[in-house]
């Protein structure tokens, strides 16, 4: 079987890291900057970033309807911070531009500003033992989740990663860490 | 749980990359540049081309003016601390500013030491024009560093010579042997442990923006190619003729720098760009690069 091609969305943020991680793990990831960057890629990954930035680059490239489509006839998709709030259907007090496929309501800068930004270990049990090493950046929660979306792991009882079917979401960066295992466990949902 | 770590202040650094960071000095120019997809704000006084104009001591911006901006956006918001000045830079961590800029373009208040940013939970971007001085002030502990440039010119001939330099640089010590590397440590006035991490890593150990002189989206573009992991505009786009559709084309420009049809496209119909400085007229004391030790 061929190996799985990740689109990494590079619009702006830390897609180089996502990108990385999956090749670390032996799938192939490109860049996508452009709709034709999209032809033929079996999953994507929407990195943490500015999330109005990576919305409104969205919209101006004509991407973020395809995207949308494609992710909702099945195509698995991760988003981490940025891309959790990007894949959310309600986002409190904001109009900007999203995916909305996510049963989910986000407040973004839940935590405060980037001196309330902290480190914790998580524990996840979908990914077993140790705690996970969660960096939390200016991160958002999940506020209100709908019947079909899982919740992987809580913060202070707030939902900080969840699973709905082919969309994935953590409010935090993997990717800022060694630890591939969030990474992996995105690329086993590709495969099945 | 941990807070202020290294990584926590890298990491913001890291989700601003291939983004643009604009200067604004009031609420309603913050409001224009999210509005254009800047990936967080600059709080100021003045643009630094109005700074060179105005002439006198340039400092922290008002307080009321910081908190105004903060609240009517939600993107980071960055402020500006004279170099040196600490209790400047613990009022903007106070304040609760995301990143503070220890920067050239504020009159020094200290002509020896910047500040000891290590003890700081809030993250710091510090100017370089070579590969030495971007090393002291990762290891006085700043989280991003920018190429200095010459502010408020609209020409980017010194951000392109600053860029060049500390990526030639990075390039010479990798490829150094071991033996010769204390020495090029010393001669470019590097702390060697950060030069052995350089060495390592192939890169800088924190993200590298382009920042002073920037006007056009191709010189934003240029300077992605260049290897800078994005730009800071000040003077650039409100010094312009339209400056929200200008700082639109500067962020779409960015982002597909490599891209030279889709870069002419964005180029078109910009309005007038700031009218710009000759850098060889501006006498050497007036340049804001010489500040920084």
């Amino acid at each position: 079987m061929a190996r799985t091609l990740v689109g990494v969305l590079a619009l702006q943020g830390a897609f180089r890291e996502h990108a990385a991680a999956v090749a670390r793990l032996g799938a192939e990831a490109r860049e996508v900057r452009q709709l034709k960057d999209m032809r033929g890629i079996d999953a994507m990954i929407i990195p943490g970033g500015e999330s109005t930035t990576i919305g409104k680059l969205l919209v101006e490239w004509g991407m973020l309807d395809p995207l949308r489509e494609r992710i909702e006839k099945g195509m698995p998709v991760y988003g981490s911070c940025a891309g959790l709030i990007l894949l959310c259907r309600e986002i409190e007090n904001s109009n900007q531009p999203r995916l909305g496929v996510l049963d989910a309501t986000v407040r973004r800068n839940a935590f405060g500003r980037q001196v309330d930004s902290f480190e914790t270990d998580l524990e996840m049990p979908e990914l077993g033992p140790p705690p996970f090493p969660a960096v939390f950046i200016r991160a958002p929660v999940l506020t209100g989740v709908g019947p079909r979306v899982r919740v992987l792991a809580n913060v202070k009882g707030q939902a900080v990663a969840v699973r709905q079917d082919n969309v994935l979401a953590t409010s935090f960066h993997p990717e800022l860490t060694s630890d591939v295992r969030l990474h992996r466990y995105f690329l086993e949902m590709c495969t099945k | 749980m941990e807070q202020g770590t290294i990584r926590l202040k890298t990491g913001l650094a890291e989700m601003l990359k291939g983004g643009v960071i604009m200067d604004v000095t009031t609420p309603e120019q913050a409001k224009i540049a999210e509005q254009a997809g800047a990936c967080a704000v600059m709080a100021l006084e003045r643009v630094p081309a109005d700074i060179r104009a105005a002439g006198g001591v340039a400092r922290m911006a008002d307080p009321t003016i910081v908190k105004k901006i903060m609240e009517v956006v939600s993107i980071p918001v960055m402020a500006k601390a004279r170099i040196g000045h600490f209790v400047e830079a613990r009022i903007l961590e106070a304040l609760g500013v995301d990143y503070i800029d220890e920067s050239e373009v504020l009159t020094p208040a200290d002509d020896r030491y910047h500040i000891d940013k290590r003890n700081f939970t809030v993250p710091f971007v510090c100017g370089c024009r070579n590969l030495g001085e971007a090393l002291r002030r990762i290891a006085e502990g700043a989280a991003m560093i920018r190429t200095k440039g010459e502010p408020g010119t609209g020409n980017v001939v010194e951000a392109v010579r600053h860029c060049r330099q500390v990526m030639d640089e990075i390039r010479m010590l990798c490829a150094l042997p071991d033996a010769e590397v204390p020495n090029f440590a010393k001669e470019c006035g590097a702390p060697l442990e950060v030069a052995m991490r350089v060495r390592k890593e192939g890169r800088l150990p924190v993200v590298n923006f382009a920042a002073g002189g920037i006007a056009t989206p191709a010189d934003a573009a240029l300077m992605m190619h260049l290897g800078c992991d994005g730009v800071f505009v000040g003077s650039g786009i409100f010094k312009s003729g339209d400056p929200a559709k200008r700082a639109k084309a500067i962020v779409q420009a960015v982002t597909n720098y490599n891209d030279y049809a889709m870069l002419a496209e964005i180029s078109k119909d910009l309005g007038e760009p700031m009218v710009g400085i000759e850098i060889s007229s501006i006498p050497d004391a007036e340049r804001m690069q010489e500040r920084g030790w």
